[in-house]
């Protein structure tokens, strides 16, 4: 597979297409703003919290096909999951885009995002990859707005 | 203006010239298609580099030995040449600098902080890159002086029907760029400091992309500063020229202070000294001086209506082969009198961002962004564009592999349609 496929998988492209989640929440718990500033690439995040749940989350944004499926995809790894556990999702994801994968439990428990892989072949897109998740957490932290530099 | 003495220039043969244009990337020719963010270099400009640190390296002014005299002719005679080169009336005009940013930076704080008073306007235009918009919201903001905008027209270019009503009494400075990195629009210098001198206001120009591209004659437009950078005219980074009025230049402080740029010093007290050194505080970038200099004969060997001519075609070229890319818009002035070699253009299912990995995948380097004009491009409705700029060096068998290139990524990231 060259590089290209390897960055956009159809997974990534078809998420590109048709971002799940891509709404905004009326009454959301929390909220956040991402900006890349490198690329201008903004997303606003939403979710609803039960307890330490996140029972609902969605976004909207204005950005490249890398940074919409990750979003996208990101809504899907995290709904249902404790803040706990999506905080560690992150880490996990981050170390995927900048290290790739390792084949390992980490890949495993990543699901449908080590997909983003590819990414680390192209370190000027990483941030691409990591905006929704910056907002993610920025949301859960109280941050209004976040950005990647 | 197309002068009558323009001749076809042998693309083919001066591409020779650049050694990077024989580089393989991601496996196919590299079409260099980012002449707006900087230049390639000929060998000469490269030679000149190697020549001075080989041969007659050392610091310049005062040294009485050999390679010190060599230096400082070789350098004072590079700023002879630039001064040439924009027809500026005696070399002393011109300034080194690092780069446009800091021309406009030095009109800023040495002419700006003397001059902006409380109530001031000063004027500029809604493409300004941010080097030369920032330093004015800045001073503006210091001197309680406020910013005025000359609207932008749907085409691009500026809309002049209210010009009076916006350069006045008022008005302390018009601060406005020869040709747009976004847009590719030329702007009528002339006629702009004409109106700004008919109300007593100095005139700024920002000619980062206009001096590399076009003649350029101070005299002829009579603005009282231009400013641009040696990197886009194929000289090295690191290396750009302020040119001003020698009247403004003597009655301006300057804006570093230090070694090389004083007459006598004392413990408590030091005088200036003369022009352009007044304003090179340290020892100035010797190497690239050169550089730039090899550069500016490069182009006048050239001649800068050849190379206009070339782009005009080139873009003329461009713009009418994006025109069978219907789901692109293409920002600017279709006149291609009116624009440089600079098309940028959108799409809304491909963002910039991946059209621009896409492209460089074939080998095709783009720029893809907010162009360091963000409030423009929020006037224009998009947060970044892709933007391909040309120089004396591109084919029209460029334009078509970068226009092929468009119509593969509309299809790999489109709706599967195209
Ligand atoms: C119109 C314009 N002005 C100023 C600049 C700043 O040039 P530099 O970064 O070399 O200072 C640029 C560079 O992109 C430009 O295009």
């Amino acid at each position: 597979m060259d590089e290209l496929e390897e960055l956009y998988q159809e997974i990534v492209l078809e998420h590109n297409r048709k971002p799940r989640n891509f709404r905004k929440m009326d009454d959301p718990t929390c909220t956040s703003h991402g900006f890349n500033p490198f690329c201008g690439d903004t997303i606003t995040l939403y979710m609803t919290l039960d307890e330490d749940v996140v029972t609902d989350v969605s976004f909207e944004a204005a950005g490249c096909a890398i940074s919409k499926a990750s979003a996208s995809l990101m809504t899907q790894a995290v709904k249902g999951r404790t803040v706990d556990e999506a905080q560690a999702t992150f880490g996990k994801f981050h170390n995927l885009v900048t290290n790739g994968a390792n084949g390992g439990e980490d890949d495993e428990s990543l699901g449908d995002l080590v997909v983003l892989a590819g990414v680390r072949s192209f370190p000027t897109r990483i941030k691409c990859a990591t905006l929704s998740w910056h907002a993610l957490r920025g949301a859960l932290e109280g941050e209004e707005t976040v950005s990647t530099e | 203006m197309i002068s009558k003495t323009a001749k076809a220039l042998d693309v083919q043969a001066l591409r020779a010239d650049f050694p990077i244009l024989e580089r393989v990337v991601n496996g196919k020719p590299l079409v260099y298609l980012d002449n707006a963010a900087t230049t390639q270099k000929p060998r000469s400009v490269i030679q000149s580099l190697v020549d001075y640190y080989e041969n007659y390296n050392a610091n310049v002014h005062r040294g009485v030995h050999t390679l010190s005299m060599e230096a400082t002719d070789m350098t004072e005679a590079a700023r002879k040449r630039v001064a040439d080169f924009i027809n500026a009336p005696e070399p002393e005009t011109v300034i080194w600098t690092r780069n446009a940013t800091e021309g406009m930076n030095i009109v800023a704080h040495s002419w700006g902080r003397g001059n902006i008073e409380p109530g001031d306007e000063i004027v500029t235009t809604p493409m300004e890159h941010h080097s030369n918009l920032v330093p004015w919201q800045e001073i503006a903001s210091e001197r309680g002086a406020s910013l005025r905008f000359i609207p932008l027209s749907d085409d691009g270019t500026l809309d002049l029907s209210d010009l009076d009503a916006i350069i006045t009494e008022r008005t302390k400075l018009l601060a406005f760029t020869h040709a747009s990195n976004s847009l590719g629009t030329i702007n009528p210098a002339k006629l702009l400091t004409e109106k700004a001198h008919a109300v007593g206001a100095t005139v700024l120009v920002d000619g980062a992309q206009s001096v590399p591209h076009m003649p350029v004659d101070v005299e002829d437009i009579g603005c009282d500063f231009l400013s641009f950078s040696g990197h886009k005219m194929m000289g090295p980074t690191g290396i750009g020229a302020l040119y001003a009025k020698r009247e403004l230049l003597e009655g301006m402080e300057p804006f570093l202070t230090g070694g090389e740029m004083v007459l006598q010093v004392s413990y408590e007290k030091a005088s200036w000294a003369d022009l352009p050194w007044k304003f090179e505080a340290g020892t100035p970038n010797i190497a690239d001086s050169i550089g730039m200099g090899a550069a500016v004969d490069y182009l006048s060997a050239l001649g800068m209506e050849n190379v206009r001519e070339h782009e005009k075609r080139i873009t003329e070229y461009a713009l009418e082969r994006f025109k069978e890319i219907e789901e692109v818009d293409v920002f600017g002035p279709e006149d291609p009198e009116l624009r440089g070699g600079v098309v940028s253009f959108h799409n809304e299912d491909v963002h910039p961002h991946d059209l621009g990995t896409f492209l460089d995948q074939q080998g095709i380097a783009v720029r893809t962004g907010h162009h360091c004009t963000m409030p423009l491009m929020s006037k224009l409705g998009v947060v970044a564009t892709a933007r391909a700029s040309f120089y004396v060096y591109n084919t029209e068998q460029e334009i078509d592999a970068l226009v092929d290139g468009i119509k593969g990524a509309l299809r790999y990231f489109g709706n599967g349609l195209a």
